[in-house]
């Protein structure tokens, strides 16, 4: 248990990181390649509270997140090329 | 005690990944290398930590959905990350200046190294 509370400091600094890039990023693709992993480390917190909390229903959520992870940045994708940042 | 020991290690694998990525993503040059980062070392992670949470709590159900969700991943985020590097090349996004090959200079209108050193 000791283990998955210090996995999730290190994913809650991993977040810290991501919103550093989202305020300072030079360009638009920047903030989209952060939010990206942003979602990735979402994804991971989910996964480990679901063992941290012992309730596996949680586990259904990490399916779901990846789809909308992948259209999230799709649609980023689009953005970017759109704006011409 | 053999299934909890290798949780950890893959968990630690896991996070340690998800950490270099966060690192990579603070410190490296230009938005080409970034998404490198983090589109690799942060999917393999996250299927790592998957792994982990699977052997922590064995069952079907959370086997199914485990392995439909790292399959998922995997397949999904060198996609997105492709067409994310994509879009930012032809929006124009400036290279660092430690990159030696372009090979798209000057093919893309608007793009790359405005210099057209190539």
């Amino acid at each position: 248990m000791f283990l998955l509370d210090l996995v999730l400091v290190v994913l809650a600094l991993s977040l810290m990181a991501v919103v550093g890039r989202v305020i300072v990023g030079p360009t638009d693709a920047d903030r989209a390649a952060a939010l990206d992993y942003g979602f990735f480390v979402f994804l991971a917190a989910v996964a480990v509270l679901a063992v941290r909390l012992d309730s596996p229903d949680l586990i259904d959520l990490v399916l779901t997140g990846t789809l909308v992870s992948f259209l999230a940045t799709v649609a980023l994708a689009r953005l970017v090329h759109r704006r011409r940042s | 005690m053999i299934r909890a020991l290798a949780a950890s290690v893959l968990l630690v694998a896991g996070t340690g990944l998800i950490a270099v990525s966060a690192l990579g993503l603070i410190r490296l040059p230009d938005v080409y290398n970034r998404m490198n980062a983090v589109a690799k070392a942060g999917s393999l992670g996250v299927v790592c930590v998957l792994f982990a949470v699977l052997l922590l709590m064995p069952g079907v159900r959370t086997a199914v959905v485990v392995l439909v969700a790292a399959g998922l991943q995997l397949v999904s985020a060198p996609v997105g990350g492709y067409a994310l590097a994509r879009a930012a090349y032809r929006a124009g996004s400036p290279l660092a200046d430690a990159t030696r090959y372009d090979e798209l200079g000057g093919r893309v209108p608007g793009a790359g190294r405005q210099d057209g050193a190539g």
